[in-house]
């Protein structure tokens, strides 16, 4: 088969089977949202926002140099700029470039 | 149509622009250099649009695998998009037109920026969401393409840029904290995923650690979780 069919037939299989992901609660909760569902809406966001935190750190190894220490030090920055300024947006600019002068210069 | 509206969205998406301008980028470069040239990783970024299923993606592709091996594949490094659809079912309940197109945008990082995002005041939250997704669908569609036009790395360093989704993330955890009085669903979340983590390594823990998330969260709810409710 030539490359560019079969490319596109891969391409579409991940972009339906990612749509189908995102939109299958809705379609079966369409008419009527059970109370259940409606509790898990409300406490799986901070659970998710958690899962995520682990989930961008999950290749940062502590046994090997640097340790994590810059994911360390930036993410507490961030996390505690947040808790000061109540600005995620200065909080995340200045975790990041803190991030990016500790991996290219110190670490 | 209320330009005020897009501005808040447009200073609510800027975090995400850097993070996935450069990510963006990453893939544009990676998919040229395996032979698919713009009109692929505009394709793949507008149809597609998940950052770390694109990267394996382009392996998939460019290792000609099977129809079967790309679904189950896609089933694996996205089923976390079922969780966020579950949690935003009775948020995006009155969003109307602007429904489908919300749901085909739930990334990570646009359901961080709106899954406790309650709009500005006094202006139409469903339109905030809309442009708040546009925005960042459009950073990641421009990277993409200017990563596959560039073909190569940029000519400044822009090494560690991409902790501006952690960042992002940390963030928001951190607010989640500030402002919430029940604090388990954090911890639950933090927690479990780190033990899965540890238990199963990194190619595996995110579908056991998200059953285990919810089985923990249900059994509270049964036992009578006096905080229920509330939120």
């Amino acid at each position: 088969m030539n490359h560019a069919v079969s490319a596109a037939i891969l391409i579409a299989a991940m972009s339906i089977v990612t749509i189908l992901l995102r939109a299958l609660p809705f379609l079966i909760f369409h008419r009527h949202t059970p109370d259940y569902i409606i509790y898990l809406g409300k406490v799986l966001p901070a659970a998710i926002i958690g899962m995520l935190v682990i989930y961008c750190l999950k290749d940062v190894s502590v046994l090997r140099a640097p340790y994590g220490l810059p994911e360390l030090i930036a993410g507490t920055a961030a996390s505690g700029i947040q808790i000061w300024k109540r600005n995620s947006l200065i909080s995340i600019l200045a975790g990041t470039v803190l991030y990016m002068v500790l991996v290219q210069q110190v670490f | 149509m209320n330009s005020e509206v897009v501005k808040k969205a447009f200073i609510r998406t800027i975090p995400v622009m850097a993070g996935y301008l450069v990510l963006g980028t990453g893939f544009g470069i990676l998919l040229r250099n395996s032979g698919y040239e713009v009109p692929w990783a505009f394709a793949m970024s507008l149809f597609i649009y998940a950052g770390s299923m694109q990267y394996v993606g382009v392996s998939l592709i460019t290792a000609g695998a099977s129809v079967i091996t790309v679904i189950f594949t896609t089933l694996m490094v996205n089923a976390r998009h079922l969780f966020y659809s579950i949690s935003m079912i009775d948020r995006y309940r009155d969003a109307g037109c602007y429904k489908p197109f919300l749901i085909f945008e739930l990334t990570d990082e646009t359901y961080s920026l709106l899954c406790d995002d309650p709009g500005p005041e006094g202006l139409d939250v469903n339109q905030y969401r809309f442009f708040v997704s546009l925005f960042n669908h459009g950073y990641w569609i421009l990277g993409s393409v200017l990563g596959s036009l560039l073909g190569s790395v940029l000519p400044f360093s822009t090494a560690g840029i991409e902790f501006s989704m952690t960042a992002l993330f940390i963030t928001s955890f951190t607010e989640q904290w500030l402002t919430a009085s029940d604090h388990v669903p954090a911890l639950t979340g933090l927690l479990t995923t780190l033990g899965c983590l540890i238990v199963f390594g990194s190619t595996y823990f995110l579908i056991p650690a998200m059953l285990l998330i919810t089985l923990i969260l249900t059994l509270r709810r049964n036992h009578g979780n006096p905080k229920e409710g509330e939120s």
